[in-house]
């Protein structure tokens, strides 16, 4: 009998060697097809012009055989560890380590972004990377609300981001209105264009709805390049108002700040009061957010995320549910543009690209969808990961991607891959996120 | 116990291009009682509820809810998520569908969505604390928790509802239907994939819903032994229209009903029908 399961073991290796072989075969030749122009053909423009080119079947054929090779490897990996999700490799005791590791983080990473100024204070290289992380964790928290909780797609966020940016521009610019005042109006402005988005695509899900929402990220920033009048176009708005501490300004002038408490002027003040600035702001949307999740406003949003017809069936109106859900994420979205037009004193289309939608998108999927502590960790790691390999010169977009793709290999639904009951009678239990829907609407 | 009738399907028709599904379905269910809607597969039994309760559009006929206090209201004319809210039609679904990474308790409490909202003060309130939503979130719990005791998944209120057992989701889906606190129940199946002792509980609990609640319960359902335990009164449909009707007595011994089972053609049922009468 016990010799049974090692004799049908063999069985299946033995048959998995052709497997691999073909597997191995089969990669190495596309790896020849694509590198044969790529790599093993070189072109060049002469010195008269004409064109120039030379072999490399050298290179080609190593490179095809590293493809081989590490096909065999990565198959017998695959192999031995069986397929079973990494995951569960995991002893429960570490689990149970890690889980109490997890709830004391969030306490010690609020202390630390508390004290970043004070540790950091002649620092200013790691204060503006610290605000520029803060603002991608402000981004992440407000997307987090309509793909995360709502499960709504979005992929045009960037578009709140830059009204936002430019009504707090344009409205301090002309009128010179104070950061104070516009904020709120930035926020109310994007929260608005947050819901002439959602209208039409209250019927798309999924996929469609991605689509839509990143043509709508396109407009926005189409309309701010042409519509020159109001929006200087590629120039951009220059001169934006700095904030001022209720109306101290915090510049080396006689009313300044510095001048009023008789201490020496630094350019630091305003660097560290941004950065406090953010932190209030981020820390603003994270209750926000976790108040909500426990309204029934917040319970409707994750029901839609769980099932839309269900929903219905209960008398949830499920066309303002994700309204709100579009109207909360972009407001959001216009408090962090309204703070990062005044940060920089200068804006232009350039920063509201498909590209930051992109990122604030990877950092919510990164970091857990509807995980708060995952998307601040998402954040702190995308943004502040990607400047550690600065180091790595050429090879750093190289590394950053490999380094992605280990992570959603490892924890496929994000690093806090659970979810935390918004109610409970006795006890609290993280909620599998086998579970837990990922959103089709 | 009055006698008024909750519901009254007025020659409802629902062709989908050119197929019809249902064809001038007329009957009615009567407040506080248990309604069975039964037919082989296909009869379109589905396709009523999903009429009813707003899901499809019917193509003609009207459907008529009458509440206690005599209002009545036009089910056809409301759209989907208004017919649980306005008219109090709960429903459930033949494939269950809760939310499966919400608790047994949220989903309870997604249930109650309409009345916290405005205890929240359509959110503003509850975002500040307001002691008025606490009191209702504290009462909607205390409902939550009695509906649990009820079906007797208590002890998994803070479990994940995809993590409950087949029947218990079940349950679950039909506690959830009630915390909306409806009129009338439609049940889509709810003793299917049920053994023969869940679906004996199951035909317990309906029965104590319709008594001690005073909802009117419309039932489609395979299972004959819950249909002939707990119905009042039994519609039964075939090829989309109505072919008998009655007690379930009435319903048992009907040659048309037993034709239908069977899958007998139409001559032989013609035959079985005279033989009978």
């Amino acid at each position: 009998m016990t010799a049974l399961p090692s004799e049908t073991m063999q069985t299946s290796r033995a048959a998995g060697i052709p497997f691999i072989l073909k597997k191995a075969f089969l990669s190495a030749l596309v790896a020849l097809v694509l590198f044969s122009l790529m790599i093993g053909i070189r072109t060049e423009a002469g010195s008269d012009g004409q064109l120039t080119y030379w072999t490399r079947f050298g290179d080609l054929a190593s490179i095809v055989g590293i493809v081989f090779g590490g096909s065999i490897v990565i198959e017998l990996l695959r192999q031995w560890l069986g397929p079973t999700g990494a995951e569960k490799l995991v002893p429960p005791a570490v689990q149970r380590g890690l889980s109490r590791a997890g709830r004391l983080l969030a306490p010690a990473l609020l202390i630390f972004a508390l004290l970043v100024p004070v540790i950091f204070y002649n620092q200013r290289y790691i204060l503006d990377l610290a605000i520029l992380v803060l603002t991608y964790v402000m981004l992440g928290w407000g997307l987090n609300v309509v793909v995360g909780l709502a499960g709504l797609l979005d992929l045009g966020y960037v578009a709140f981001y830059a009204v936002g940016a430019y009504s707090y521009a344009l409205l301090a610019t002309n009128f010179g209105w104070s950061f104070w005042i516009c904020l709120p109006l930035a926020g109310i402005l994007a929260a608005f264009w947050g819901v002439m988005l959602g209208f039409p695509v209250l019927r798309l899900r999924g996929d469609y709805l991605a689509i839509v929402t990143l043509a709508f990220g396109e407009i926005i920033r189409l309309v701010i390049i042409n519509w020159q009048d109001l929006t200087g176009g590629p120039n951009g708005v220059s001169g934006i108002p700095r904030p001022t501490l209720f109306g101290i300004p915090l510049d080396n002038s006689d009313d300044g700040l510095a001048a009023k408490l008789g201490i020496e002027f630094s350019a630091t003040h305003r660097i560290i009061f941004l950065f406090y600035l953010i932190l209030a702001l981020a820390l603003l949307t994270n209750w926000v957010t976790i108040r909500l999740r426990r309204l029934p406003i917040g319970r409707a949003w994750e029901a839609l995320r769980e099932d839309e017809v269900a929903c219905r069936a209960l008398g949830i109106n499920t066309t303002t549910t994700k309204l709100t859900a579009f109207a909360t994420g972009a407001m959001f979205g216009g408090f962090a543009g309204a703070f990062f037009a005044t940060r920089q004193g200068f804006i232009s289309p350039e920063s509201f690209t498909f590209q930051e939608s992109a990122l604030v998108l990877a950092i919510v999927v990164l970091g857990g969808m509807g995980s708060q502590l995952g998307v601040a960790l998402a954040a702190l790691a995308m943004i502040g990961g990607f400047e550690l390999f600065r180091g790595l010169e050429t090879y750093r977009m190289l590394v950053f991607g490999m380094a992605m793709v280990l992570i959603m290999i490892w924890r496929p639904r994000g690093l806090i891959g659970h979810r935390a009951p918004t109610v409970y009678l006795t006890k609290a239990q993280a909620i599998s996120s086998d579970l837990v829907k990922e959103g089709h609407g | 116990m009055s006698g008024g009738r909750i519901l009254n399907v007025d020659r409802l028709t629902m062709r989908f291009g050119g197929i019809v599904a249902v064809q001038d379905l007329s009957f009615s269910a009567e407040q506080r009682k248990v309604t069975a809607l039964i037919g082989p597969n296909g009869a379109g039994k589905t396709t009523v509820f999903n009429c009813i309760t707003g899901f499809y559009k019917p193509t003609g006929g009207a459907i008529r809810l009458t509440h206690d206090d005599g209002r009545t209201i036009a089910l056809e004319r409301l759209n989907d998520f208004r017919i649980a809210r306005q008219a109090k039609v709960a429903r459930t679904f033949q494939n269950i569908r809760l939310f499966p990474g919400m608790t047994a308790l949220e989903n309870l409490m997604v249930a109650q969505h309409n009345t916290l909202m405005r205890a929240s003060g359509f959110t503003f309130l509850g975002l500040i604390g307001a002691p008025t939503y606490r009191s209702a979130e504290k009462s909607a719990i205390d409902l939550a928790t009695a509906w649990l005791k009820r079906v007797g998944l208590l002890d998994r209120a803070d479990d994940a509802a995809g993590n409950l057992a087949y029947g218990d989701q079940r349950r679950l889906e039909i506690a959830r239907a009630m915390c909306t606190e409806p009129a009338l129940l439609c049940l889509d199946e709810p003793a299917a994939g049920l053994n023969a002792r869940e679906s004996a509980a199951l035909s317990e609990l309906l029965l104590s819903i319709r008594d001690e609640h005073g909802t009117s319960i419309l039932l489609i359902e395979h299972d004959m032994s819950v249909v002939m335990e707990i119905s009042d009164h039994i519609v039964v449909m075939d090829h989309g229209v109505k072919i008998a009707e009655g007690t379930p007595r009435e319903v048992r011994d009907d040659p048309r009903v037993i034709a239908a089972y069977l899958g007998a053609d139409e001559e032989e049922a013609m035959a079985v029908m005279e033989s009978g009468s």
